[in-house]
């Protein structure tokens, strides 16, 4: 088992391609065929759908030659903190206006656009947690599973 | 490279044959407006050509265009297509920011290109255009550094005294890191001042465009940015860059 550090994406299709890639990448790195289970964060910021990302990972895997067991999605709530006055708070895209969802759907940075801090009005914070998708873990499997 | 956006990217440029970002040392020097009207320019000549407004903090290239890209709608197909203006595809930030100010960190700069790039299908393309911030910032440096092979740089310059030094110093950095550049264009320029310079650089000297006094009247409506000499200048550049002299 190793652990990887991926930073944030893309979303569905898109998205579900560069983590075919990715694993693609790492097997072979590794040398190895299979994957036991993949553990996959999405950052609650970027809305992703995620039954299609599912879908269009399974998609994209079935046309390579390498095999992935378990495919684990967990949900990461979005912590917004601000660089000028140290304030946390916390966003649900859920409540927003679709247009504006949207639009930080495809581009989370969107969110500079649409947020200040609530204590003192700067724009100039940081995305602490929830962003978009990254990979949390990769357990390989078996070559000849 | 822990990016799994940057494995995608080089995929959804790879129906592109030219990438011109257009770059300046200073600001102000008409990067927007010609970078738009090479696009346009292109386009009239019968190229399939795109345009892509990089400046995250003051997108602009809408406004020569005359339109408002937030509303027109997305369309998704595997992630996103650009938009057709004027016969171009075409592909600002403003989709997603509309005009609220968008002040972004390097990092979020980083991540704002990356998320872009990685899911606009920009299909086939003769030529690409890129509209960038003056200097050198975190989205030159994203270009040079992931799309490096496929770029020919156009540097835009004013005849000032001032702007030699900064003109050669972008050069420097470019010719160093083995990046190709298109050539020089000088602007707000009636006679051509710096081929001296593009000749000691070893660059293409592109063109003189003259200045002209009433161009902000025109902005935003492609008809009347038709009848002015920038045009007329900016086809010849464009012949030039496309090899057809
Ligand atoms: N040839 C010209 N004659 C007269 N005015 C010009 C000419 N070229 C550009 N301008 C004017 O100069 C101003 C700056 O042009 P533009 O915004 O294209 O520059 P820029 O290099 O993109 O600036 P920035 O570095 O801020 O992005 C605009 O008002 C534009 O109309
Ligand atoms: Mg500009
Ligand atoms: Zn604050």
């Amino acid at each position: 088992m190793f652990l990887i550090g991926v930073d944030e994406m893309v979303h569905e299709w898109a998205l579900a391609e560069s983590i075919a890639d990715y694993i693609e990448r790492e097997l072979s790195k590794k040398g190895k065929k299979n994957i036991a289970k993949i553990v996959i964060k999405l950052g609650i910021l970027q809305s992703i759908d995620k039954e299609i990302l599912d879908f269009a990972l399974k998609e994209i895997i079935k046309s390579r030659d390498y095999r992935v067991g378990e495919i684990v999605y967990e949900d990461e709530e979005v912590i917004l903190k601000c660089r000028r006055c140290g304030y946390e708070w916390r966003i649900n895209p859920s409540q927003l206006d679709e247009a504006i969802r949207e639009a930080i759907h495809f581009v989370p940075e969107a969110v500079y656009s649409y947020f200040k801090c609530p204590r003192c009005g700067s724009r100039d914070f940081e995305i602490v947690r929830g962003r978009g998708v990254s990979i949390k873990e990769i357990i390989l499997g078996d070559n000849n599973e | 490279m822990s990016d799994p956006r940057l494995l995608v990217i080089p995929k959804r440029l790879a129906g592109v044959k030219k990438i011109y970002p257009i770059m300046s040392s200073k600001g102000g020097v008409g990067k927007t407006i010609i970078s738009t009207l090479l696009a346009l320019t292109s386009s009239s000549l019968g190229c399939k050509t795109g345009l892509l407004d990089l400046d995250f903090t003051n997108p602009s290239t809408h406004i020569v265009l005359g339109v408002n890209p937030w509303e027109q709608e997305i369309i998704e197909e595997k992630g996103i297509i650009p938009q057709l203006v004027h016969g171009i595809k075409y592909l600002s930030i403003t989709i997603f920011t509309r005009e609220n100010p968008t002040p972004m960190r390097g990092e979020a700069v980083v991540n704002a290109f990356r998320e872009l790039l990685a899911i606009t299908q920009w299909g086939e393309l003769d030529s690409l255009f890129i509209d960038t911030p003056p200097g050198i910032s975190d989205e030159h440096l994203e270009l040079l550094t992931y799309l490096g092979d496929k770029l020919e740089v156009v540097i835009v310059a004013t005849p000032s005294p001032l702007a030699i030094k900064s003109v050669e110093r972008l050069a420097e950095i470019l010719l160093e890191g083995n990046y190709k550049i298109a050539g020089l264009v000088e602007n707000m320029s009636d006679k051509p001042k710096l081929q001296k310079l593009a000749e000691n650089l070893r660059i293409d000297y592109l063109g003189n465009i003259p200045y002209v006094k009433d161009i902000d009247e025109k902005i935003g409506n492609i008809e009347l940015l038709r009848k002015t000499p920038i045009w007329e200048k900016v086809l010849e550049i464009v012949n030039r860059l496309l090899g057809n002299k």
